[in-house]
C-alpha cells in the first residue's frame, strides 16, 4: 500500500478516532483539574483503575453503562483522596498525585488477582458495539470514522463540548477559571476556593476512569496489566499542547491517534517492516515531548496551577 | 478549614503522626488480607518472617535494597532542588546497558581498572539521559515531569529493541537477554559463601558521599536553596539553571548505578525484567526518609522488606504480592500527611 493512500482510508480515520476517545475523556478530566488549579499526576493509576472497574461491573452483570458508572464512580473516589490532600491540606501535588497513581494501580492489580485468583487469559465481555448514525455514516471517509463509532465515542465528544461550555459560558466554570488564575479573587467573591478545586478534581478523575473504561468495554473487551500504558501522561501532555483549552485539546488527541494509526498501519508498509517495530512504539512518546516543546514558548499555564491556596496567608 | 504553623513542636507533636501513619498503613494491609481470604496476623507475620526471618530472607532483603538506595538517593537528590525526575527507570537501564556494552568483552582489562570504569560509564549514560530534560527545564521551562515519565517509555522500548537486535546473546537460545558479563566485570561478593555483592557497599558508600555533598559543600546548600525558593535563590546570586543541571547530573548517575549495580553484581547479564520498578519505588524511599541520604539506606532496607516479605508470603498463602505496592503507596501518602501534622495545627473556622 502506498503510504498516502492510508490517509484516504476510512478505516485509517475510524481507527484514529477510536485511539483518541480514551484520550479524550483523560485529557478533559486533567484541564478540568489543572483549570481549577490542581496539577492531577493520579491520572496513570486513575486509568487503571478505571478499565478495570468498568470492564468487571459488567462482567459482574451490572451492564455496560453500569460499569461506566462504576468506572467513574471509582476515579471520583480517588479524585476525593487526591483532592483531600492537595487542596485543604496543600501537600505537594507531585508527591501526591504519584502516590495515587501507585495505590490505585496496586489496589487495581491486587482486587483483580482476588476476584479472578485462577485465570490465566482474562475473561471477556460483551463490549459496546458500533452504533451508526443512519445516513452520516454513509459519508465517504468522514463518515463511517465520525458517525460509526460505539456509543462511548459519542459520549466522548459530549464531553468536549459539555466541559468548553460549562468552562466558558457558565458561572460555575468562571468560577472553576478563577480558582486556577486567581484564587485570592475567587475568595473575596465569598466563594470557597477549597470547594471549586475539590470539586474539579473529583469530577475530573472521574472522567480519567472513564477513559481507563474505554480500553477495556470499547476498544478491547478485557482487562490486562499494563493496558494502559503510558496514556495518562499523555495527556497531561495533551493538556499543555491544547494551551488548557477543550478545543485545542480535543483536536491534539485527534491528531496524536491520527499519528498513532498511521504509525501502526506504517509498520505493515514494506518500508516499515525493515525499522524495527520499537521505533513505531516510541513514536508516540517522542511526539508527545516535541509537542511540549514546541507549545513551551506560548503555553498559557493557569497562573496558580500547583499554587496551594491558604486563605490565612493571603 | 485552616493552616497554623507550630512554632515549637513538642516530642508527642514529631513522634505521634509518623507513627500513626504506620500504624494506619499496617491496618489497611491487614483488611486487605482478610479480603483476600488470609489471616491478617499470619500474613504480616509471615511478610516478618520473609523479611529477616532468617539469614537467607535478610540477605534477599540487602540485595533487594541495594538498587533501591541508589534509586532513592538519585530522586532525594532530585527533589531536593525541586527536580522532578521520575525517570529513574529509564536512568537505571542506561547504566545497565553501560555495564553490559563494556562488560561482555569489549574491554580485557583487569577487574580493578574495568569495574571502576564501568560504573564511570554508566554514571555518565544516567546523567546523559536525565540533562535532556534537565536542560528543556531550564532553557524552555517544559516540565520535566511529563518528559522524565516519557523517558522511561521511550528508553525501555529502546532496551528491548538492544536485546532483540544488536545485544541479543547468539547463545541466547532466542530469549531476548544480553551475553553474560565476563569475570573481571562481575562485582565479587562481600563475604564468600554468601549472596551479597560489593554493590551494597557501593550503595552505602554513595549514600554516605551524597551526605557530604548536602552538608559540607557549596553545591548541597545551592540545590536546597534552589529547592525551597528558586527566586530568593537567584535573587541571592545563586545560577540556579547551572545548579539544577548539576544535581541532573547527579541524581541520573545515581539512578544508572543501580542498573550497573544489579547486572554486574547480582544478574550477570541485562534482560527486560532486570527492574520491576524499582525507578518508581525510589520515589517513596526517598519521600518515606524524608530525603535525607542516610534516612534512604533505612527506608530502602524497610521497603526491600516489604517486598521480598511479601513475595514469601504470597508464595505461602496466596494473598497476591501486590499488598506490598499497596502497603507501600498507603505508606507514602500518610506519611507526607503525618509530616505535615508534625508541623502545623489544622483549625476548623
Amino acid at each position: 500500500m502506498d503510504i498516502l493512500e492510508i490517509f484516504l482510508t476510512a478505516s485509517f480515520w475510524t481507527a484514529a478516532i477510536r485511539i483518541a476517545s480514551p484520550l479524550i475523556f483523560a485529557t478533559m478530566g486533567e484541564l478540568i483539574c489543572e483549570r481549577a488549579g490542581v496539577l492531577n499526576l493520579g491520572i496513570e493509576g486513575i486509568m487503571v483503575a478505571g478499565a478495570f472497574t468498568g470492564w468487571f461491573g459488567a462482567y459482574m452483570g451490572m451492564g455496560l453503562w453500569g460499569g461506566v458508572a462504576l468506572a467513574m464512580a471509582t476515579g471520583m473516589l480517588f479524585g476525593l483522596v487526591h483532592s483531600t490532600l492537595t487542596v485543604p491540606l496543600g501537600l505537594s501535588q507531585h508527591v501526591v498525585g504519584l502516590g495515587v497513581t501507585l495505590l490505585a494501580t496496586s489496589l487495581t492489580y491486587f482486587c483483580y488477582r482476588v476476584a479472578l485468583p485462577e485465570v490465566t487469559s482474562p475473561p471477556k465481555i460483551e463490549a459496546f458495539q458500533v452504533w451508526e448514525v443512519p445516513v452520516l455514516s454513509e459519508i465517504p471517509v468522514l463518515g463511517p470514522a465520525l458517525f460509526a463509532q460505539t456509543p462511548l465515542t459519542y459520549l466522548a465528544f459530549a464531553t468536549v463540548a459539555v466541559v468548553a461550555y460549562g468552562l466558558y459560558r457558565t458561572p460555575l466554570g468562571l468560577a472553576i477559571r478563577a480558582a486556577g488564575e486567581n484564587p485570592a479573587a475567587v475568595a473575596a467573591q465569598g466563594l470557597s476556593v477549597t470547594g471549586l478545586r475539590m470539586g474539579a478534581v473529583i469530577v475530573g478523575s472521574g472522567l480519567m476512569a472513564v477513559g481507563g473504561a474505554f480500553l477495556t468495554m470499547s476498544a478491547f473487551d478485557s482487562f490486562f496489566f499494563e493496558m494502559v500504558n503510558g496514556r495518562g501522561w499523555i495527556c497531561i501532555a495533551l493538556v499543555v499542547f491544547g494551551a488548557w483549552r477543550p478545543g485545542k485539546a480535543l483536536l491534539g488527541a485527534i491528531l496524536f491517534a491520527a499519528f498513532d494509526a498511521f504509525q501502526i498501519r506504517l509498520q505493515q508498509t514494506p518500508l516499515g517492516a525493515q525499522v524495527p517495530y520499537q521505533i513505531f512504539l516510541m513514536l508516540p512518546y517522542f511526539l508527545s515531548i516535541l509537542a511540549l516543546v514546541a507549545m513551551s514558548r506560548r503555553a498559557e499555564v493557569p497562573a496558580a496551577l500547583m499554587v496551594p491556596f491558604n486563605r490565612g496567608d493571603r | 478549614m485552616r493552616l497554623e504553623p507550630i512554632a515549637n513542636p513538642s516530642m508527642a507533636r514529631t513522634l505521634v503522626p509518623p507513627a500513626a501513619a504506620l500504624v494506619a498503613t499496617v491496618v489497611i494491609a491487614s483488611l486487605l488480607a482478610m479480603v483476600a481470604g488470609g489471616n491478617p496476623f499470619r500474613v504480616l507475620g509471615l511478610i516478618i518472617e520473609g523479611a529477616v526471618g532468617s539469614r537467607f530472607a535478610l540477605l534477599e532483603t540487602l540485595n533487594r535494597a541495594t538498587p533501591l538506595i541508589f534509586t532513592g538517593l538519585a530522586v532525594a537528590v532530585a527533589f531536593r532542588a525541586k527536580l522532578w525526575n521520575i525517570g529513574a527507570e529509564a536512568q537505571l537501564y542506561a547504566g545497565a546497558v553501560m555495564a553490559v556494552v563494556l562488560g561482555t568483552g569489549a574491554l580485557a582489562w583487569p577487574a580493578f581498572a574495568l569495574l571502576p570504569t564501568m560504573a564511570a560509564a554508566a554514571m555518565l549514560a544516567g546523567a546523559v539521559i536525565l540533562l535532556v530534560p534537565a536542560l528543556l527545564k531550564t532553557r524552555l521551562g517544559v516540565d520535566e515531569v511529563v518528559t522524565t515519565l516519557l523517558f522511561n517509555f521511550i528508553f525501555l522500548l529502546f532496551v528491548s529493541y538492544l536485546l532483540e537486535g544488536p545485544m541479543k546473546d547468539p547463545m541466547g537460545m532466542g530469549w531476548p537477554k544480553s551475553p553474560r558479563l565476563i569475570a573481571e566485570a562481575r562485582l565479587p561478593r562481600i563475604v564468600d559463601g554468601l549472596r551479597l555483592h560489593w554493590g551494597f557497599g557501593l550503595a552505602l558508600i554513595a549514600a554516605g558521599v551524597v551526605w557530604v555533598i548536602n552538608t559540607r559543600t557549596t553545591l548541597g546548600y545551592e540545590m536546597r536553596a534552589v529547592g525551597q525558593n528558586a527566586e530568593a535563590a537567584r535573587f541571592a546570586g545563586i545560577p540556579v539553571g547551572r545548579v539544577i543541571v548539576k544535581t541532573a547530573l547527579l541524581s541520573g548517575g545515581l539512578a544508572a548505578l543501580a542498573g550497573f549495580s544489579e547486572v554486574s553484581g547480582l544478574k550477570g547479564s541485562l534482560t527486560l525484567d532486570l527492574s520491576p520498578g524499582f525507578g518508581y519505588s525510589g520515589i517513596i524511599v526517598a519521600m518515606l526518609a524524608l530525603l535525607n541520604p542516610l534516612g534512604v539506606v533505612a527506608a530502602a532496607l524497610f521497603v526491600a522488606g516489604i517486598f521480598v516479605g511479601a513475595d514469601s508470603m504470597s508464595r505461602a498463602v496466596g494473598v497476591p504480592t501486590y499488598l506490598a505496592d499497596i502497603m507501600l503507596a498507603t505508606a507514602l501518602l500518610l506519611m507526607v500527611l503525618a509530616i505535615l501534622l508534625t508541623r502545623f495545627r489544622i483549625l476548623r473556622e
